[in-house]
């Protein structure tokens, strides 16, 4: 549209006012921002070179397009004319006719609105600069107002000048001056303080004066008051040391002076060395406590003993103590020694002595190596010092008190309440550690520890030598109870043996059998086992606070428990049981065989079953956990093993010789060449027929039967004599021909080649049969070997057999084999047939008839 | 000849009584006195071809009585005594005398033992040692080293102490000493100790062990078995019936049961050598180190090397190493009633078992190696 205008306008114009206007146009133009530059230059170059122009630029030199801006009306007229028709140029002109009309009411409007803008416009601008008439007057005013405020402040300053300056040197001056008075007053002060023992107050002031009077020492007058002051604090330091000295004061009482003497610079050092040492004359008065409680327990054991028959000495002394609760628990029995339980005496060390000591160290520490450092006191290094002096004071102190500690435990000799000890070492090991917090780098704790593992050994060994004393008192019983029955066979009651741990009441009841002795004795020992094993069991359990100390954990398990103790034990039976195989020999008739037999069954009784409950019992109680190579159970075993055989065989030989003995007198003592003609059997042969069926009986008790061979059912009735006879023929029947010497070796050879070759020496086992095989083949060897050391008549002769035959027939029912007993009893008498002078054997049914009357 | 076999001989009798000659040192040649009742009773003199393990032996006839015991003259090879039984109505009693072999005999190179043995000779009687006050004779025993002058006789509960005249052919009770105690006691064996100038005497009856000195025919000591603290070392060396019975509850808890042990002997150059004869009819041989009186470091155990080193270092006073068994012989049938070591070689020894069977032994090579080096 704006275009259709300037072009119709620009056509209109003259040359020059349209490159006037032309001009304006461009501006407005480049005003909004319509670029066509170019072709306003071009439009100006159009006037020179139309032509071309036209040529360059076809489309828009259309003069014939109304809305461009080459339009030529004539032109166009004259295209209209001569290309369209009348009706055609008719709608032309009206529709022309009808766009001007709407262009002019366009422009119109534009016009119109334009001339508004600009009236507002207008208006605007006269307001405005009635606006900036009036602050301009404003500015004026203030301008003019800011000066008359500068004048006026300038001369208020002007006037307080010197009363300010005043009013600062008179403050000054009043500080100086109350400093002033301050040190003029400050030995009255102090002097006051003096009466008043406000030492704090005192050294504070003091403190605070010093350097200035140390500044001004060169006044006189100053230089008065400092001295008045030294002489003062010189007092003060006096009565200070003086409250130092002095037992009475407390802790606290103490730390303060100390605090107060150090500010006063007194020597670091000595203050410590000074602190310390009264307290240990406090901490030595404990100890001298705790020492003389162990001093009188010696000598009083003796005569509240005497004066208290009823046992009841201990506990009376220290009522009210923690301990006390428990101190009824004490069996004067066990610790007869002491008046005061361990319990409470630990108690007592750690009440009076260990938390006294806590108590030093704690406020030594806050004096001497945590306070807060003032400069020249840091420089002295004194926490080192400090330190380096609590150690070697606490170390001093703590080994005396645990030498007492331990001379203490020493004396806990008793074995029966375990829990008091592991209450008391608890209760000091506990206590121990507040030291180790406080003192952390302190030795003390782990001695402490030591004394306590120290303590826990000895428990171990105690227990052990009590489990062995109590194993040997139970023999003695047993060997009571052994030899009751005998004793008693008149009726009268064996006296009650008072037993100390109560094992076994065998002695009272009228003859306990062998197997009621072996199971009252091993039940016995058992359970000792197991309350020693409860009892030491203590030393672990969960509360108590060194159980879970590396060694308790580990060693004294394994090491202790375990080896020190349970092994110990067990080896210790299997040893004493040796001992007695071995000292038999010089006081052989003291060890009864019942008693050997016993013996042999219990360790063989621990071989099977008892090694290995026990063993499973304590690892299993301890959980223990082997870090060094402990004693197998097999090993233990075999021990028992050997021990039980050992036993065994020593009973076999007790008893033998025993039966040998009876043979070997009977033997010995008679005049067989001239004896008369055999009536009866031998009582001796009885009696050794007797003592083997009671041997039998007793071993029959513990062992079981064990297995024989096979015999033939009629065994008892075997001809024996018959057997013998027809050998002894063979036997001597060459002797009686000089030129064959030989021969009877050889017959005799041949003969043994043929009989079962009988091993004479052989292993017992563990049964009856065996045993009792042993037992006679050892007699009737002693037998044979006797009759071969004399020289018979006939009638000796034949009394031997006669004894042989007895001793066939009652034998046999014995021995695992009967061979063995007709071989021997062949061999005695062949061999008194050829000690016989006369060798005349008597008939077989001589001896039968014999043997069967008598 | 890597520990050559045993030598086997065989005697027609029983026989108890069995010693070593004496005052022979070249050869090996044992005594074996026999046992019989009902025959001529014979001594065997046994003479050991140690090269070629032969046996030669001589028969004389001991005509008086069955032989209880038998010793050797440590002076005079030909001279021996005997303690002997003679029945006489029905009455047995030991006696002892002292005899003289002839003289072909008493160097053993007598030419034919054939014909020796068909035609055996007797004895020659010296002289009885007359106790008939004293009751039976157990043992007679020589003073050893000594010149063949004195005699030391047991019988019953007495000791008597014998001086033999130059010719021996009468011999004088100089001292005697009486037994007393409980009972019947009888002295059962006895040895001279080599020690002291020949005054101790060692004796044995039942289970005590009791020692005389000989000078003034006092009891010094006694003990009884089963204590097993040994008399005091020079007298130790020698008393065998110490000994004995020492080495009897040694055996007897070693073999489990109770072998009756017979003989104790000690090897005259090696006295840890011990050998014992009992009547399981075994021959042991055992190296009692703790008793020895050489210095350990000479001697190691055999069966036990492990110890072997420490051996060196140990003194014999201390505790006993390992007294262990070298070697069970087991050639007897019967009980074995003598051994006895061979004068001539200490390493070489004879054993008799009532059955008659004299068994001669080595001790084992190895050991001897070991002993010596």
């Amino acid at each position: 549209m704006d275009a259709d205008l300037s072009v119709s306008a620009a056509s209109a114009a003259p040359e020059s006012e349209v490159a006037r206007k032309r001009r304006v146009h461009g501006m407005l133009k480049q005003y909004y921002g319509i670029n066509d530059e170019g072709k306003v230059a071009a439009v100006a170059a159009v006037a020179a070179t139309a032509e071309e122009e036209e040529e360059e630029e076809p489309e828009s030199r259309d003069p014939c397009d109304i809305n461009g801006p080459h339009f030529d009306p004539e032109l166009y007229l004259n295209k209209l004319r001569k290309e369209c028709s009348l009706t055609e140029l008719m709608d032309q002109e009206s529709l022309m006719v009808k766009q001007i009309r709407s262009l002019d009411s366009d422009m119109q409007t534009l016009v119109y609105e334009n001339y508004n803008k600009f009236i507002s416009a207008t208006d605007t601008i006269r307001k405005m600069k009635n606006d900036f008439k009036k602050m301009e007057d404003e500015m004026d005013c203030l301008s003019a107002n800011m000066a008359a405020i500068t004048e006026f402040s300038a001369r208020i300053s002007g006037t307080l000048q010197d009363q300010h300056a005043q009013i600062t040197k008179l403050s000054g001056v009043h500080t100086l001056l109350r400093k002033l008075q301050f040190l003029f007053e400050l030995p009255a002060r102090l002097n006051k303080c003096l009466e008043l023992q406000a030492y704090a107050q005192a050294v504070s002031s003091h403190r605070r004066a010093r350097s200035v009077l140390q500044q001004y020492s060169h006044m006189p007058s100053f230089r008065g008051i400092q001295d008045d002051c030294h002489a003062i604090m010189e007092q003060l330091a006096q009565r200070l040391r003086q409250k130092f000295r002095d037992g009475g004061s407390s802790a606290k009482d103490l730390s303060e002076c100390v605090e107060l003497l150090l500010q006063l610079d007194e020597p670091a050092e000595e203050l410590c060395d000074k602190f310390l040492s009264h307290a240990q004359s406090r901490l030595e008065a404990d100890l001298q406590g705790l020492e003389a409680e162990l001093r009188e327990a010696g000598p009083a054991s003796g005569p509240t003993a005497l004066l208290d028959p009823s046992g009841k000495p201990s506990a009376a002394p220290v009522a009210g103590s923690p301990a006390d609760s428990v101190s009824p628990m004490t069996n004067p029995f066990l610790s007869p020694t002491s008046r005061m339980d361990i319990l409470e005496f630990i108690d007592r060390g750690c009440n009076e002595f260990v938390s006294n000591l806590c108590l030093v160290i704690a406020s030594y520490q806050e004096l001497f190596i945590n306070r807060p450092q003032e400069g020249d006191l840091a420089s002295k290094n004194i926490p080192q010092m400090a330190s380096g002096k609590l150690h070697s004071f606490v170390d001093s102190l703590a080994t005396r008190y645990f030498s007492l500690v331990e001379r203490r435990i020493q004396e806990e000799k008793g074995v029966g309440d375990n829990s008091l000890l592991v209450r008391a070492l608890d209760r000091f090991h506990r206590r121990l550690q507040a030291i180790s917090k406080l003192l952390p780098g302190s030795a003390v704790p782990s001695q402490g520890t030591e004394i306590v593992v120290q303590a826990a050994r000895e428990r171990i060994r105690q227990y052990l030598s009590a489990l062995q004393s109590f194993y040997l008192d139970s023999l003695t019983d047993v060997r009571q109870a052994l030899a009751a029955p005998r004793l008693s066979v008149g009726g009268s009651a064996v006296p009650a043996s008072g037993t100390l741990l109560g094992s076994s009441s065998g002695g009272k009841d009228a003859a306990p059998s062998l197997p009621e002795l072996l199971s009252s004795l091993s039940a016995s020992i058992l359970n000792q086992i197991k309350s020693v094993l409860a009892s030491v069991h203590l030393f672990t359990a969960k509360d108590i606070t060194f159980s879970n100390k590396p060694y308790f954990k580990g060693e004294f398990c394994s090491q202790g428990v375990r080896e020190g103790l349970v092994v110990s034990f067990i080896k210790f039976v299997c040893q004493s049981s040796r001992h007695f195989c071995e000292s038999a020999g010089d006081r052989g008739g003291s060890t009864p065989p019942a008693l050997l037999l016993l013996l042999s069954r219990l360790c063989l009784d621990y071989e099977t079953s008892t090694i290995s409950y026990i063993l499973t019992l304590t690892d299993e109680q301890f959980l223990v956990q082997h870090h060094v190579p402990v004693t197998p159970v097999t090993a233990l075993c075999s021990e028992a093993r050997e021990a039980a055989q050992k036993l065994l065989n020593h009973y076999v030989k007790v008893q033998g010789l025993i039966i040998s003995q009876m043979l070997r007198k009977s033997v010995e003592t008679r005049d067989w060449v001239n004896t008369i003609e055999p009536r009866n059997v031998r009582a001796v042969m009885k009696r050794v027929v007797e003592d083997t069926t009671s041997i039998d009986v007793q071993v029959g008790l513990l062992y079981e039967e064990g297995v024989r061979k096979a015999h033939s059912s009629d065994s008892s009735k075997r001809t024996f004599s018959v057997y013998s006879s027809s050998r002894q023929q063979a036997r001597y029947a060459p002797s009686y021909t000089p030129s064959a010497p030989m021969d009877t070796n050889l017959l005799s050879n041949i003969h043994k080649l043929f009989s079962e070759r009988i091993d004479i020496f052989s292993p017992v086992e563990f049964n009856k049969v065996s045993v009792l095989t042993g037992i006679i083949k050892i007699s009737l060897k002693t037998f044979l070997e006797c009759v071969r050391l004399r020289t018979f008549g006939r009638y000796g002769l034949q009394q031997i057999q006669v004894d042989c035959h007895y001793l066939q027939m009652y034998l046999w029912r014995f021995v695992s084999d009967e061979n063995l007993v007709h071989f021997l009893l062949d061999e005695i008498v062949g061999s008194a047939a050829h000690r016989c002078l006369d060798p005349a054997p008597m008939e077989q049914s001589v001896i039968e008839v014999i043997c069967e009357r008598g | 000849m890597e520990d050559d076999a045993p030598v086997i001989y065989g005697l027609e009798f029983q026989a108890r009584a069995l010693t070593a000659q004496t005052a022979e040192t070249d050869a090996i040649r044992f005594l074996v006195g026999t046992q019989s009742l009902k025959f001529d009773n014979q001594i065997h003199i046994i003479d050991f071809d140690d090269e070629n393990n032969i046996i030669n032996k001589s028969v004389l006839l001991h005509q008086v009585g069955e032989i209880w015991h038998m010793s050797a003259s440590p002076a005079d090879k030909s001279v021996l005594t005997t303690c002997y039984n003679t029945t006489s109505d029905s009455r047995v009693a030991t006696s002892a005398a002292v005899w003289r072999m002839p003289k072909e005999f008493e160097s053993g190179t007598h030419e034919s033992p054939d014909d020796s043995s068909n035609n055996p000779q007797a004895l020659e009687l010296l002289c009885h040692l007359d106790n008939a006050a004293q009751g039976n004779m157990a043992c007679v025993l020589w003073e050893p080293m000594g010149d063949g002058k004195r005699l030391v006789s047991l019988a019953d509960n007495h000791v008597a102490l014998w001086d033999l005249e130059a010719s021996s052919t009468k011999a004088t009770v100089s001292s005697s000493a009486t037994l007393e105690g409980k009972g019947q006691l009888k002295f059962t064996s006895g040895k001279w100790s080599p020690h002291h100038n020949c005054t101790q005497l060692a004796t044995a009856n039942d289970t005590a062990i009791r020692g005389w000195d000989l000078r003034s025919m006092s009891q010094n000591f006694c003990q009884q078995r089963g204590l097993s603290a040994n008399p005091s070392q020079p007298r130790r060396a020698a008393q065998d019936p110490s000994r004995c019975l020492w080495g009897e509850k040694k055996n007897s808890t070693r073999l489990l049961f109770f072998p009756r042990v017979w003989s104790v002997r000690y090897n005259h150059s090696h006295d840890q050598l011990v050998l014992t004869g009992s009547s399981d009819s075994r021959v042991i041989l055992s190296n009692m180190v703790s008793i020895s009186s050489e210095p350990f470091g000479h001697l190691a155990d055999e069966d036990d090397l492990s110890d072997g080193e420490d051996n060196h270092q140990e003194e014999k006073s201390k505790e006993p190493l390992q007294d262990s068994i070298i070697a069970t012989y087991e050639e007897h049938e019967d009980s074995v009633y003598a051994v006895e070591w061979s004068c001539a070689d200490p390493w070489l020894f004879a054993s008799l078992s009532y059955d008659g069977r004299l068994v001669i032994n080595r001790v084992p090579r190895a050991l001897k190696y070991r002993i010596l080096l």
